[in-house]
């Protein structure tokens, strides 16, 4: 593998081809915020809070960093007055869903983000898709997915397979940024107690 | 839908996961939808996890997972029928029919929808009922339309 | 049909089906295409069939369903050769008449003629305004063939252009032909078509996929359609020289299901190629493997955008994926393709049969060729219209358009469906062009261009397209999702009267996160709508949301209906035809409306025939004349 040098705010970076922005500039001890990332699960790039500013011959784009390949010469800035603009509306896109979610609570000062520019949303879940993603790539359970598109997108635990699985798992409980995981499983749980058929996809 | 009907649908498309969408086409095409027992026989015979499946199910607005009525009501509301009032023509139908879009009548009679645009822009406002195309429809014309539709053939 | 072998027996089979038809006999063409389908073009063929045959004509007259000629206005359409009448809104009535008239007698049947807004007729297809004022190099092509017919295909030239390039070019000399043309994608990013091709070329990997993008999404774009259900061949042509040169061997047409007959005609356009050999293995004998398979779309606008697309060509949800390596090296299965749209493809045997100079001469500096574009909306004469790239707004509104019906004052026109924007009056004069429509805050687009007037509300239009993608939106990425949904309620609570002050200014904001920060392409061209209608049409904003008034009398919310005492002669008309039972009044009695139950459905305004009905806005309803002033005695009005 050739070796790529990169500027990372202000400080050059060796790193090697077929790595991502997110990766070196971890080598070099920053760490990029994101919401959507995990070390055991291939990068996501939903969650767009690593979004950073990378710069090659003369045009500055705002990129995805934990998918954004390295490039020798490229200048990255992993604030700046764009990038902080956009993890703030992020930010308080996310607190309409879940305003007191842990994995939030850390940033919500740092970018001046306010819990109440938008109204409530009823649904917790902030779509990082942690719980999906590890079911699928760490456990190989598939036993939570997502399910409709646009903004009636949910996860959802499939019947068949979740009440044989979960309990003795539930590994992909702490992993949730807020606390929606925990109880969508016990209200689905609850709900295929008490009735015979499922109906995904079905919104109420 | 029988599982032998089904195991020839798939094994029509190559019995490959990339023609897991064309499957469900034609699965979608003989029932008007998509019963659980088919998405679990998909996902045993092709050894593709049944999220994927129900994702796609979900995903693309030409599947249903519930039973849809004899009859299929799609509203067009592209742009050019839009500016042409497509809004009026949809609340006469959804006045008529008890239904929002999305959802079947409990009689399993109609199922309504609404299209973003079905290409026959000169006739806007268009309505499609079971594949047959009414155009330059006025609220009351509509309703009268849905009237008549599904008398004949139901006595 | 055994397979043809070489390019000498191409010729000589082209030959073979031009000396099989008659010059001189006449041909009654009738326009099959989905459109003029639906208006009842089906039972006007039908009719012809069964008329020729009663009247023991076959071998006196030919008739044949053809391709879309664009003029959807006036279907169902039919072109009577040699002569080219043209008769417009034709029913099966009529056929006896034409039959009879036209085709034994020779004589024009004045009533089915075409009529300008003057009066004056006109006979000839190609002297009618919508039509003369085109540039027609595609979509002409349509009405010259039955569509599920490879013989009618070959008999215009069909495969001459692969032939070509098959034995007289080599891929780079493809390649610079088509770089010479600076053909840009007609599916809405305008990239240039040569250096998606070069990417893919010199990738170093395979196998390689060449890939039509059939899914037309915008509403009120069926362009696409037109071309893949009128002239499947020459999409097939085209996909497949591209092939050659990138270094392809398998082709895929994503059509969206939405269009069955595009489906249909262009499968047949694949089993019939591949009979005659000019699909499948050792095309001609060149060597050259290509095959093409039809995959069908389920009803998901956002598998419009490319990487999207391909998701669901490998059988998954269609969500898009980044593009920081681009498609043309890494795209299906992670393998080079080159993705185009139908129209892009449809340029290619043009180009390499006229050549890139004769291309070239069209268009302006930077946008080369012919645009084929939807015109819907507020317009006299519907349909597709191609014209060279430079044409102005206003002479494809006016000049071929027609204009707007019913007298009403253009206010807005839109292009590049929920990806584009509203360009207003003082910006008719732009020449459509990829790079003049995005300066102006817009773009081209697929090629929808839809025309608003004054009845329209820009600040509802805003909403209806938020609307439109909060359902077609994949929902994986936050800008994208939580962007538009939040813009579609402070949108919808300002069409209802609640909008507050610094709603524009949160609109803006979250405009700019979702434009920097969407995961794919319809993520970030999702605010241009809201945007375009702010950057021109801002004080409707204001409007409604300080006065509470929409100043196009279109929000529900926020108009009132109001019979005008003076004009109101106590028909009773609106009173009968209330939905709502909210009209009161009698017999030559002033008619009021009761504003709690009036449902503001518009059917008094409609059928008035004193407009005496008003739309009001922002202002106060002004309270009931008293009962005594409501008589109309004999003389005039008792409301003095």
């Amino acid at each position: 593998m050739s070796k790529i040098v990169l500027t990372i705010d202000g400080k050059e970076v060796e790193a090697e081809e077929g790595m991502t922005i997110w990766e070196a500039a971890q080598k070099i001890g920053i760490v990029i915020p994101t919401l959507c990332h995990h070390e055991k699960l291939e990068p996501y790039g939903a969650c767009r809070f690593c979004t950073v500013e990378a710069e090659k011959r003369g045009r500055v784009s705002l990129v995805a960093s934990c998918l954004y390949p390295v490039e020798n010469g490229l200048v990255v800035r992993t604030r700046s007055e764009k990038v902080d603009k956009i993890r703030k509306m992020i930010l308080e896109l996310l607190l309409a869903h879940a305003p007191d979610a842990r994995g939030l609570e850390d940033y919500v000062e740092e970018y001046g983000a306010k819990k109440d520019r938008f109204e409530k949303e009823a649904s917790f879940c902030i779509h990082c898709g942690l719980c999906v993603r590890y079911c699928a790539e760490v456990k190989g359970n598939y036993a939570v997915g997502f399910i409709n598109r646009g903004t009636k997108r949910e996860i959802m635990f499939v019947p068949e397979v979740a009440p044989n699985v979960c309990w003795d798992c539930k590994e992909c409980f702490p992993l949730c940024p807020t606390e929606y995981l925990q109880a969508a499983y016990v209200l689905s749980m609850a709900y295929l107690s008490s009735s015979d058929s499922f109906e995904p996809g079905v919104v109420e | 839908m029988d599982s032998d009907k089904i195991g020839q649908i798939i094994e029509k498309h190559g019995s490959k996961p990339s023609s897991l969408i064309q499957i469900l086409l034609d699965i979608q095409k003989e029932t008007r939808w998509i019963p659980k027992e088919a998405l679990e026989q998909i996902s045993e015979t092709l050894k593709v996890p049944l999220t994927r499946i129900l994702h796609i199910a979900t995903f693309y607005k030409s599947f249903s997972v519930v039973p849809r009525g004899r009859h299929e009501v799609h509203v067009c509301m592209g742009t050019a029928c839009h500016v042409r009032g497509a809004q009026r023509v949809l609340d006469a139908v959804e006045e008529f029919t008890k239904i929002k879009p999305g959802e079947t009548d409990s009689e399993l009679k109609f199922s309504l929808e609404t299209v973003n645009c079905l290409g026959c822009c000169a006739l806007g406002p268009v309505v499609e009922i079971d594949g047959q195309i009414h155009g330059n429809l006025t609220p009351t014309e509509t309703t009268d339309v849905l009237k008549n539709t599904g008398n004949v053939s139901e006595g | 049909m055994a397979r043809i072998k070489s390019v000498e027996e191409l010729e000589g089979v082209r030959q073979e089906i031009l000396s099989r038809k008659e010059p001189g006999k006449p041909c009654i063409s009738v326009c099959a295409g989905t459109g003029c389908l639906a208006s009842g073009a089906g039972e006007v063929i039908a009719a012809f069939k069964a008329e020729i045959e009663k009247q023991g004509l076959d071998t006196v007259v030919d008739m044949m369903g053809t391709g879309c000629p664009g003029f959807c206005e006036k279907g169902p359409i039919v072109v009577i050769h040699p002569g080219e009448i043209c008769y417009v809104n034709v029913k099966p009535e009529d056929v006896p008449e034409i039959i009879s008239e036209t085709i034994k007698e020779k004589k024009i049947v004045e009533r089915l003629l075409y009529t300008e807004p003057t009066g004056e007729k006109i006979v000839k297809e190609t002297d009618i305004p919508f039509y003369k004022n085109q540039h027609r190099m595609l979509i002409y092509e349509n009405t010259k063939l039955d569509s599920k017919s490879i013989d009618d295909y070959l008999a215009i030239g069909g495969y001459s252009a692969l032939a070509k390039v098959l034995f007289q070019m080599s891929p780079d000399q493809v390649l610079e032909e088509i770089r010479k043309s600076n053909l840009r994608g007609r599916g809405g990013a305008g990239f240039p078509a040569a250096v998606k091709w070069e990417g893919s070329r010199d990738a170093d990997d395979t196998p390689k996929y060449v890939v039509v993008n059939a899914d037309e999404g915008d509403p009120g774009a069926f362009m696409d359609r037109a071309l893949l259900e009128g002239n499947p061949h020459s999409i097939l042509e085209g996909l497949a020289i591209g092939a050659y040169t990138v270094g392809a061997n398998e082709g895929y047409i994503y059509v969206r299901q939405e269009y069955p007959l595009a489906v249909e005609n262009v499968k047949i356009a694949i089993e019939t190629a591949k009979e005659y050999g000019l699909l499948g293995k050792n095309i001609l004998g060149s060597g050259f493997d290509f095959d093409v398979i039809v995959h069908m779309g389920a009803g998901a606008f956002v598998c419009g955008e490319s990487s999207a697309l391909m998701t669901a060509l490998e059988g998954k949800a269609g969500e898009p994926r980044p593009k920081y390596i681009r498609s043309n090296i890494k795209g299906l299965w992670e393998k080079p393709t080159v993705l185009s749209n139908v129209e892009t493809w449809a340029n290619v045997p043009l180009i390499i049969n006229k050549g890139a100079d004769w291309f070239t001469q069209f268009g302006t500096e930077t946008s080369k060729g012919t645009k084929i574009f939807s015109l819907v909306g507020k317009i006299n004469n519907t349909g597709l219209v191609e014209v060279p790239m430079g044409t102005t707004l206003r002479n494809v509104i006016y000049d071929i358009g027609g204009g707007l019906p019913g007298g009403k004052k253009f206010k807005a026109v839109q292009t590049g469906g929920p990806s584009g924007g509203c360009l207003p009056e003082e910006m008719l004069d732009l020449e459509v062009g990829f790079d003049e429509l995005t300066k102006a805050g817009s773009m081209m687009g697929s090629g929808g261009m839809i025309v608003m007037d004054e009845d329209n509300c820009m600040v509802d239009v805003a909403r209806y397209y938020l609307n439109f993608l909060t359902d077609e939106s994949c929902g994986k990425c936050v800008p994208c999702r939580e962007g538009i949904r939040q813009m579609l309620k402070l949108l919808t609570n300002i069409t209802k009267g609640k909008g507050k002050e610094g709603d524009i200014e949160l609109l803006e904001d979250i405009c700019e996160v979702v434009q920097s920060a969407a995961l794919c392409a319809l993520g970030r061209t999702a605010p241009n709508p809201v945007l375009s209608t702010l950057k021109y049409f801002r004080d409707e904003y204001e409007a409604h949301i300080k006065e509470k008034r929409c100043p196009a009398l279109s929000c529900k919310e926020l108009i009132a209906f109001y019979i005008d005492p003076e004009k109101c002669t106590g028909c009773r008309r609106c009173l009968r035809n209330c939905p709502a039972g909210a009209i009161d009044g009698g017999k030559k009695m002033i008619h009021i409306i009761d504003q709690e139950r009036c449902t503001k459905c518009e059917t008094c305004f409609e059928v008035c025939r004193f407009d005496a009905v008003k739309k009001i806005s922002g202002e106060p309803v002004p309270p009931p004349i008293p009962e005594e002033a409501r008589i109309i005695d004999k003389g005039g009005k008792g409301n003095e």
